[in-house]
C-alpha cells in the first residue's frame, strides 16, 4: 500500500488545476443530515479558508478529507484522481495530514519521538536509532523555522508548542495537504505570528492548506481563497480579495448580523463586588478591584496571565491565600464554588468540555444542575414538572437549537452548548456573573446573541465580569477593563480611552511600556 | 441566497420530550432469549422443561437476590466513575458479625453468651451499621484521602475478609434464632431485593442524590463547580454501597442459618457484571438500577440454565466470564456510536 501512494505522490500529473477537491459530499447521521451536495477546490500553493457556524458541516467534510469518515456520495480527489480513504492512515499515506483541534501527542514521549512515530529510523540491531532520530527532527525543525529540543518530552510544551510539534509532524509525511482546525485558538499573537510564518513558507512550497477559523482578521490575513458553508451546504467559494467580512458574516448566518456588541449604556448602581490585595500563592498577586450593579468589568491579557485564576478564586474554586473579598461592603470567605453560589456569584468556566459540559448527560440536566441545591426540591425529590417548566423557558430565552431538552448535549453544536450552560447559571439568578471567554470557539450568530443577552442582564443590574482573549470582545463589551500580566493587574481602562494598542502594551509589558512601533 | 432575513430563525424545533426506546429493553429481550433458548435446550437434551418449574425459579431468584442486593449499590458507584471491589468481602464480615447477634440462648457456645435471643432487628441493625462503616471508610479513603477507587475497596477487600476471619478465629457462627433467620426464609429475599431496587432506581431518577451521583460521574470538575459537594457526596455513594453490602450480609446469614468468614467470595465480580451487563458504563455516567436488577437475572438464569443442562461448573465459568466480556464490548460499541453524532 505504501508504494502505491508513493506513486501517486511522486506522478504529479501536470494538466491539474486543483491540488484537492470535493465533489458532491454527502453524509449522513441517523436522523442528520450532515453534508448535503458539497464541493471544495483547493488550488495548490493556497491558504483555504473554510467558513461557516458550528454546525454549519465544516468538520464533517473535514474528516470525510482526511479519511476519518467515509462519504455516503460523493468523491475526494487528489491531484485530479478519486481517492478511498478507509481511514485517517490512508489519507496519511495519500498525503493529507490533519492537525486536529485536540492535540494528539503522547505527553511523556519526546518531540522526536511524537513525530517520527509509526516510522522510527532504526540501527544495524532492528532497535530505535535515537541519534539518527534526533537529527531529521532538528533537519526539520530547520526547515520550518522551530526552535525546540526534540528530546524534550512533550508535557512540558505550550500548547503552541505542541501545535508546532503537530505541524512539523504533518510536514514530515510530505503532505500536500494540511488541514488546521482553529489552530490559533489557544495561541498569543506572537505565536499566530509564528504559525503564519510557516503557513507562508509551505504555501511558497507548493502545499495546500485548508484553514478552519473563526476568526475574521486572521482569515483576510492569511487566506487565499474561502470558502462558506451553513448547515451542511456548500454556500459559495470566492478569492478572499472579492470578500468582505460583514459579506462572510452574511453568507454564514443567512441573514444580516446588525450588531456584533450590542452593548446598551445602563445605569451604573452601587458597588456589589470589592477585592483588595486578592492572591493566589505563586499564581497571582495584589489584585484589586471593584465592580458595580450594571457595570460590565472586562478582563483581559495573555493567556496564562492569570486571568482564569482570579475568577476561579473568587468562585472558590481554588480559594485565595490572602487578600479580602467584600460583596455589599461585607467581606465574606470563599472557600467553595458551592459558598460563592450562596453569596450570589456563578462562573462559566473557560474550557466548556474540561469543566462545564456534563457531556454524556442530556440537556435538561446540564441545564438543571445549579439550581438543584436550593429551591426546586421537596423533601428528599426534585421537582421535575417545575424545572422542566424552567428549563423550557430559558431555553427558547436563549434560543437554544435542540431538538429537545432530552438530547444528549454532546450532539449540539458549540454555541448551542454554551448558551445551555449560560442558561445554567441564569437560573440561580447570580448577583454577580463571571464569565470566562463566553464566546470561545462558537459562530458569529450565536455570538452576537450572547453579547446581547450579557448587555440585557448588565441592564437588569448584574454585575458581569467577562475575562475574553478577543479584544474586540472586550473592547466592545466593557465599561472598564482591567489588564493582567504575570499574576498581576497592570492598569484599568475606561471604556473611551480603551484600545487594542494600550490593552496589548499593559498586557505584554507592564513595567516600562514598549517604544511606540510605527 | 444571500441577504435571506430574519425568517430564517432557528426557532422551529419541537418542543416535546421525545422518548427514546431505553435500553434496559433491549437486555431484558436477551434476558428472554437467553431463557428461551434453555428452554429449547432442555427439550433437545433433558426432554425437560427448564422454565415450567416453580421451584427451580424460586432457587434462581433467591440466589439472585443476594447478589442484585450488593449490585444495586455497586451500580451507583459506577455511576460515579468508580468502583467496589469490596462488597463480597463486607458481606462475610457483616454476616459473621450479624450472625453474633442473632444466636439462641440455648447454644452453650454463643459468641455474646450475655446477648442472645434478641429481637430480630438488633442483628439487622447490627449489620446495617457493620457494612455502612465498611462503605464510610471506602468512601473517605475515595474522597479525602484521594485514592483510587479500585485501590481503595481493593485494600478494604482484603481486610474485611481478614476481619471475617479473625471474628471467630475462622469458626462458622450458627444456631440463630428463628426470628432473625425468618428474614431469609421463604421469598423474603426476593422482596427485599426488589424493594430496594424499586427505592434505589426513584432514588436515582427523581431526587437530588441521583442527579449528583450522575453529574459527578458525568464530569466531576463540572460537577464541583456546579456548587456539587463532590466530596461529601461521593463519601454518601460509597456508604450506601456498604450499608447494602452489609444488608445482603444480613439476609444471606439468615437465609444460611449461619455466618461464616467464607461467604460472599468474588461476589463482587458478579455485582460487577450484573451492572455492566445491565447497561452500566464502567466510565461513568451511565447506568440504571432497571438494567442491573436485569443483569443481575441473566447471570442467574445462566446459572440455573447451566445446572439444569448438567454443564460443568468450570465450563459456565468460562461462558460467564465471555458474556461480561462481550457486556462491555457493546457497551464501547454504543459510546462510540453515541459519540459519532456529535
Amino acid at each position: 500500500m505504501a508504494t502505491m501512494t508513493a506513486e501517486t505522490l511522486t506522478s504529479e500529473s501536470c494538466d491539474v488545476e486543483y491540488l484537492l477537491e470535493v465533489v458532491e459530499a454527502r453524509k449522513t447521521f441517523p436522523g442528520v443530515v450532515a453534508l448535503d451536495n458539497v464541493q471544495l477546490k483547493i488550488r495548490p500553493g493556497s491558504v483555504h479558508a473554510l467558513m461557516g457556524e458550528n454546525g454549519a458541516g465544516k468538520s464533517t467534510l473535514m474528516k470525510i478529507i482526511a479519511g476519518v469518515y467515509i462519504p455516503d456520495q460523493g468523491e475526494v480527489r487528489l491531484h485530479g484522481r478519486p481517492l478511498t480513504l478507509n481511514g485517517p492512515l490512508d489519507a496519511l499515506e495519500a498525503g493529507i495530514a490533519m492537525i486536529h483541534q485536540e492535540l494528539n501527542l503522547m505527553p511523556y514521549m519526546t518531540i522526536a519521538e511524537n513525530i517520527w512515530i509509526r516510522r522510527e529510523p532504526l540501527n544495524v540491531f532492528g532497535m530505535v536509532n535515537h541519534g539518527k532520530m534526533h537529527q531529521m527532527t532538528e533537519t526539520l525543525f530547520e526547515r520550518l523555522g522551530i526552535d525546540m529540543d526534540p528530546d524534550m518530552e512533550v508535557r512540558h510544551l505550550t500548547v503552541a508548542g505542541r501545535q508546532m510539534v503537530e505541524i512539523a509532524k504533518a510536514v514530515s509525511y510530505e503532505s500536500d495537504v494540511l488541514i488546521m482546525d482553529e489552530p490559533t485558538s489557544a495561541l498569543t499573537d506572537r505565536e499566530v505570528e509564528h504559525l503564519f510564518r510557516i503557513i507562508n513558507d509551505l504555501r511558497a512550497q507548493g502545499k495546500g492548506i485548508i484553514y478552519i477559523t473563526h476568526k475574521m482578521d486572521e482569515v483576510f490575513e492569511i487566506a487565499d481563497d474561502i470558502s462558506v458553508f451553513r448547515d451542511g451546504q456548500f454556500i459559495h467559494a470566492a478569492p478572499a480579495s472579492e470578500l468582505t467580512s460583514d459579506k462572510i458574516i452574511q453568507l454564514m448566518v443567512g441573514r444580516e448580523v446588525t450588531q456584533m456588541f450590542p452593548k446598551e449604556e445602563v445605569p451604573i448602581g452601587e458597588v456589589v463586588l470589592s477585592v483588595k490585595d486578592l492572591a493566589l500563592d505563586g499564581v497571582f498577586q495584589q489584585v484589586n478591584f471593584e465592580v458595580r450593579a450594571g457595570e460590565i468589568l472586562g478582563i483581559a491579557g495573555l493567556v496564562g496571565s492569570g486571568r482564569t485564576n482570579v475568577a476561579e478564586t473568587l468562585f472558590g474554586v481554588t480559594p485565595a491565600t490572602s487578600g479580602t473579598i467584600a460583596i455589599d461592603g461585607q467581606e465574606t470567605i470563599i472557600t467553595s464554588p458551592h459558598q460563592a453560589m450562596l453569596r450570589g456569584l456563578a462562573l462559566l468556566t473557560e474550557d466548556r468540555k474540561e469543566t462545564g459540559l456534563f457531556l454524556g448527560l442530556s440537556v435538561i440536566e446540564n441545564m438543571e444542575m445549579a439550581v438543584l441545591r436550593d429551591g426546586y426540591t421537596k423533601g428528599p425529590f426534585v421537582e421535575q414538572g417545575r424545572l422542566d417548566h424552567e428549563c423550557d423557558t430559558m431555553n427558547e430565552l436563549l434560543r437554544v437549537k435542540t431538538p429537545s431538552l432530552d438530547e444528549r448535549i454532546g450532539n449540539l453544536s458549540g454555541g448551542n452548548q454554551q448558551k445551555v450552560l449560560i442558561g445554567r447559571w441564569l437560573m440561580t439568578q447570580p448577583r454577580i456573573l463571571i464569565l470566562d471567554e463566553p464566546t470561545r470557539g462558537i459562530d458569529v450568530g450565536a455570538k452576537a446573541e450572547i453579547h446581547k443577552l450579557i448587555s440585557k442582564l448588565a441592564g437588569q443590574g448584574v454585575a458581569v465580569i467577562m475575562i475574553s482573549s478577543e479584544l474586540p470582545e472586550v473592547l466592545g463589551m466593557s465599561d472598564r477593563i482591567m489588564v493582567m500580566h504575570e499574576g498581576k493587574a497592570t492598569g484599568f481602562l475606561d471604556r473611551g480611552e480603551a484600545n487594542q494598542v494600550n490593552i496589548m502594551e499593559l498586557a505584554s509589558a507592564p513595567v516600562q511600556p514598549p517604544v511606540a512601533h510605527d | 441566497m444571500a441577504t435571506t432575513t430574519e425568517n430564517t430563525q432557528h426557532l422551529e424545533v419541537p418542543k416535546k420530550r421525545k422518548k427514546k426506546v431505553p435500553t434496559e429493553v433491549s437486555i431484558f429481550l436477551v434476558l428472554i432469549g437467553i431463557a428461551l433458548l434453555f428452554e429449547i435446550l432442555g427439550w433437545a437434551i433433558r426432554g425437560d422443561s427448564f422454565l415450567m418449574n416453580p421451584r427451580r425459579l424460586l432457587i434462581m431468584i433467591l440466589q439472585v437476590s443476594i447478589i442484585g442486593i450488593i449490585a444495586i449499590g455497586v451500580t451507583q458507584v459506577i455511576i460515579t466513575g468508580g468502583i467496589d471491589l469490596s462488597s463480597g468481602s463486607v458481606l462475610a464480615l457483616t454476616a459473621i458479625v450479624t450472625a453474633s447477634f442473632a444466636q439462641q440462648s440455648d447454644y452453650l457456645r454463643a459468641v455474646y453468651p450475655a446477648l442472645t435471643d434478641l429481637p430480630w432487628f438488633i442483628p439487622l441493625i447490627v449489620g446495617l451499621l457493620v457494612g455502612a462503616l465498611a462503605g464510610l471508610v471506602n468512601g473517605a479513603l475515595i474522597a479525602f484521602a484521594v485514592i483510587p477507587p479500585f485501590i481503595a475497596t481493593l485494600g478494604m477487600m482484603v481486610s474485611a475478609r481478614g476481619m471475617a476471619r479473625a471474628y471467630t478465629d475462622g469458626q462458622p457462627v450458627s444456631m440463630l434464632s428463628d426470628q432473625f433467620t425468618w428474614i431469609g426464609s421463604g421469598a423474603n429475599p426476593v422482596i427485599i431485593f426488589l424493594a430496594v431496587a424499586v427505592f434505589f432506581h426513584i432514588a436515582l431518577k427523581y431526587t437530588r442524590y441521583g442527579k449528583y451521583t450522575y453529574a459527578i460521574g458525568a464530569n466531576p470538575q463540572a460537577a464541583r463547580v456546579s456548587g456539587i459537594n463532590v466530596r461529601r457526596h461521593l463519601v454518601m455513594v460509597y456508604t450506601i454501597a456498604g450499608l447494602l453490602a452489609g444488608l445482603a450480609g444480613v439476609v444471606a446469614s439468615a437465609r444460611a442459618g449461619t455466618g461464616q468468614a467464607g461467604m460472599g467470595l468474588m461476589y463482587e465480580l458478579d455485582a460487577i457484571a450484573a451492572a455492566v451487563i445491565g447497561g452500566t458504563s464502567l466510565a461513568g455516567g451511565v447506568g440504571r438500577i432497571a438494567g442491573t436488577v436485569i443483569g443481575a437475572m441473566i447471570l442467574g438464569v445462566m446459572l440455573s440454565g447451566f445446572t439444569f443442562l448438567g454443564v460443568d461448573a468450570y465450563y459456565q465459568d468460562i461462558v460467564k466470564g465471555a458474556i461480561i466480556v462481550a457486556a462491555v464490548v457493546i457497551d464501547q460499541y454504543r459510546q462510540r456510536k453515541r459519540n459519532k453524532t456529535t
